[in-house]
């Protein structure tokens, strides 16, 4: 099928401001938005940037606003973005700065990811006999939907909040917040918790439900949240 | 002028092995990781079903029994001491990353869960064995995001987003590497005392493959450049379970959960086969009879595809015959492979659950790469002797724990295995070496002459089409079955085509974020990589694990029970070594 594909352009090297570039392609209608912009790239005008890895929405580089919404390039089928014809409009993720095309700075993205300790603190002595720590079933799956975070950033740049305030640590870092709080082996909660409750923490969620709709892995996101804040007022982890 | 940094140790790729390195050389001494992904971004994620260890969590199970089916699974091609390290370590380095916080799906009673894989058995019943730890049908995932969140605990030096354009080479000895800066084009060069190259594999010489657009081989190719060889490089695993027509992966989860063959004719065909392990049996077998069904008039409606079939009742019924008590639901599925359910729905529109899901074998991983021995250290030549400060881990390396075919889950044994090995053995070099005096400016000249050659070439060629034929003929003739004649077909088109990419001409002459241009270096290391391939194929005149040669369709143990090494200064040269062989001789493969 034809599609064009509208891309908001800007090169550093030469470009004051950005622009819109209109390409007609040649897909299948199966084929992903990250194919028809290879499409573009590799047949008509190579200096149009992304990144992109795996192709299959698993690695994260391709998030990008299609149609004015959050998703993964790889991830999304031409013919439910499109139909004979039309035309699909691609920009760049919102709140982080654009460096070239598509690609945007992901390093306050992924300071904020630090700030949260998105990492397992338990100070105990490892079990004597040389195994692993225990964790029954249900232990396990108390966090296990935000175990599939890929850090993509289609969450935090859907954020009206996180557009508001880039210092606003956003619902990925929270996301990853939770896999932790709700981990039985961790004991850094306390520390999280505390990071999480000053002003740029998860009170700026206006549960919007932003961050849920363009997660690309399903993951609730607003209820992480949600939960989150439940902890900070109840003091109670369950 | 290029930017200058010094690093006791540099690792180059920040999957699972050069993350597992980073983490254990930055505990001793002065360490970076360069990447020209962000971490998370790494091949290493994509990994699904599991990785093994013979933890006896569910059964009776011995390292000793992984190690053997180790080595049958590569067709006794494998360096049966490295085996032995390999599954010996994979215990404790499995029990490591739990520590570290890796999320493992657990048993009843709270330890790591595990499931059959193929190629994993119990050695005295022959029959599958519940050895691959996982995390649903994410384990690499996991595993990636792990090793990462520790990176951050330990506040570990990432250069992100950087491409490693040259190795500093001098003397038989490795001084550190040059790289370009992706955002601004940069040249910068880390000098180091040792080097370790973790940028896994190099898939995208195929056309259907599994591979990320990312694995182009930049660092073996520049091994290569630097008058050092690869190693067997003719065995490429194709993986049986791809998605028609994409090659994104399936996990071999799905049969380990119970999952079958069907052909167009509605048989479980690998019953036929291998009458043991059926579908469990090692992925270049099960791809071989992929084909063959194919090729004989039973794909599904004649075309080239053939079913992967995991509907519960399918299940169930083969169970069931199997004489196998266990039984499952949809919901079981849901839970156990969520990932691959969701491929099956979102790329092809099917869904698995009430649905047999069309498959085709997929260019999946490199069993040869550079030339390791079990520290990690780089090999100058057959006799053993070493590049000093060069070392490499993970798939992009050849150690050689998966000889002509690697089992199932035995990348990710490998990578945290071998990483945390590389890690420790090149702090222990860099903490007693001092730095080698190297020629800055003309290091980093070199290697940008490399990038303006390419900004500069004004030819006609688009290095697109130059990509697409070679993936086309690699599809063709370097693929699951081989022939001399194919062979050497796809030899000259390589010749050709290197010969077409001296007279390319890209868009982009910019600086930053120039896409364009590293598209097309790459599209030059994957050329080499090509050319050694086939070249190294058409040596082997037999047929062992994933390199079958249909004029020689044998195993030839007199002839070829050795490794091939390939170097390229000017043109093409091949010697051999041999294997090693401890405790496990080579018998025929039956399953
Ligand atoms: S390219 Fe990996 S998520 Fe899209």
């Amino acid at each position: 099928m034809k599609v064009t594909l509208k891309i908001k352009r800007f090169n550093p090297e030469v470009d004051k401001k950005p622009h819109w570039e209109s390409y007609t392609v040649e897909v299948e209608p199966t084929d992903r938005v990250l194919d028809a912009l290879h499409e573009v790239k590799w047949t008509q005008d190579g200096t149009l940037a992304l990144r992109r890895s795996c192709a299959h929405g698993i690695c994260g580089s391709d998030a990008m606003r299609i149609n004015g919404r959050n998703m993964l390039a790889c991830k999304t089928l031409v013919k439910d973005v499109a139909q004979e014809g039309g035309t699909i409009t691609v920009e760049p993720i919102l709140g982080l700065p654009v460096l070239k095309d598509l690609i945007v700075d992901m390093e306050p993205f992924f300071a904020h990811y630090r700030a949260v300790m998105p990492y397992l603190v338990n100070n105990d002595p490892l079990p004597a006999n040389g195994r692993e720590r225990l964790q029954s079933p249900a232990d396990r799956a108390r966090y296990d939907d935000t175990t599939k975070c890929i850090l993509c950033a289609c969450c935090t740049t859907s954020c009206p909040s996180f557009w508001a305030r880039g210092e606003y640590v956003g619902p990925a870092a929270i996301v990853q917040a939770h896999r932790f709080i709700f981990d039985s082996r961790d004991q850094a909660a306390e520390e999280r918790l505390r990071i999480l409750s000053e002003p740029d923490g998860v009170w700026r969620c206006r549960t919007v439900f932003n961050c849920t709709e363009a997660c690309p892995r399903g993951i609730q996101v607003t209820k992480a949240i949600g939960e989150v804040k439940e902890v900070l007022r109840t003091g109670v982890i369950q | 002028m290029p930017q200058y940094h010094q690093f006791d140790a540099l690792v180059v790729g920040a999957g699972g092995a050069g993350l597992m390195a980073a983490l254990h050389a930055s505990q001793r001494v002065k360490t970076a990781v360069i990447s020209k992904l962000y971490p998370t971004r790494s091949h290493t994620g994509t990994a699904q079903g599991g990785i093994s260890a013979a933890l006896g969590n569910l059964e009776e199970d011995h390292w000793e029994w992984h190690a053997y089916d180790t080595i049958k699974g590569g067709d006794f091609l494998c360096d049966q001491d490295a085996v032995e390290i390999m599954c010996r370590e994979a215990i404790d380095a499995v029990i490591e990353l739990e520590h570290m916080g890796l999320p493992f799906d657990r048993t009843p009673d709270g330890r790591i869960s595990q499931r059959r894989f193929g190629g994993h058995t119990n050695n005295i019943t022959k029959k599958p064995v519940m050895r691959a730890c996982h995390a649903a049908d994410r384990t690499g995932h996991m595993i990636l995001q792990t090793l990462y969140q520790q990176c951050i605990k330990q506040n570990v030096t990432f250069f992100d987003e950087f491409q490693v354009i040259d190795l500093l080479v001098d003397d038989g000895k490795c001084n550190g590497v040059v790289a370009v800066q992706l955002a601004t084009g940069e040249v910068h060069v880390f000098h180091s005392k040792a080097t370790l190259i973790a940028t896994g594999g190099f898939g995208k010489m195929w056309k259907v493959t599994s591979n990320a657009h990312s694995l182009t081989g930049d660092l073996p190719a520049a091994v290569l450049r630097r008058g050092l060889p690869l190693e067997d490089m003719e065995f490429f695993q194709f993986h049986p379970t791809g998605v028609y027509k994409l090659g994104i992966l399936l996990s071999e989860a799905a049969r380990g959960e119970g999952a079958v063959f069907i052909n167009g004719k509605g048989e479980r065909f690998m019953a036929r086969y291998m009458p043991t392990l059926k579908d469990l049996a090692p992925r270049d077998i099960c791809s071989r009879y992929i084909y063959k069904e194919i090729r004989e008039g039973r794909g599904v409606d004649g075309k080239d595809y053939v079913y992967l079939d995991f509907r519960p009742e399918v299940i169930n019924r083969y169970f069931e015959e199997d004489g196998n008590p266990k039984r499952i639901d949809a919901h079981y599925l849901e839970t156990r492979l969520p990932d691959i359910i969701e491929f099956a729905r979102v790329y092809q529109g099917i869904d698995p659950i009430t649905q047999p899901v069309p498959i085709q074998p997929t260019a999946h991983y490199a069993m040869g790469g550079i030339p390791t021995n079990n520290d990690t250290e780089v090999l100058a030549d057959e006799t053993g002797r070493v590049v000093e400060g060069l070392y490499a881990a993970g798939e992009v390396a050849c150690v050689s724990v998966h000889g002509a075919n690697r089992l199932g889950t035995n990348s990710l044994v490998d990578l945290v295995v071998f990483g945390k090995r590389g890690g420790i053995r090149m702090a222990e070099y860099a903490k007693q070496a001092s730095f080698r005096p190297i020629n800055k400016d003309a290091a980093a000249a070199q290697a940008s002459a490399q990038l303006e050659r390419i900004r500069n070439s004004n030819g006609n060629e688009r290095p697109h089409a130059i990509r697409k034929e070679m993936q086309e003929v690699m599809d063709e003739h370097v693929g699951v079955y081989r022939t001399g004649a194919g062979l050497e077909e796809a030899l000259d088109k390589i010749h050709e085509l290197q010969e077409r990419y001296k007279h390319i001409r890209i868009d982009d002459k910019g600086y930053k974020w120039n896409t364009d241009l590293m598209e097309a270096w790459e599209l030059g290391n994957l050329l080499d990589l090509a050319e050694v391939t086939a070249y190294s194929a058409l040596w082997r005149c037999e047929s062992r694990g994933g390199h079958f040669r249909e004029d020689y369709p044998n195993r030839d143990d007199v002839n070829f029970l050795k490794h091939s090494m390939v170097w390229k200064n000017g043109k093409l040269e091949i010697k051999s070594k041999p294997v090693r062989i401890t405790r496990y001789q080579p018998e025929e493969r039956k399953y």
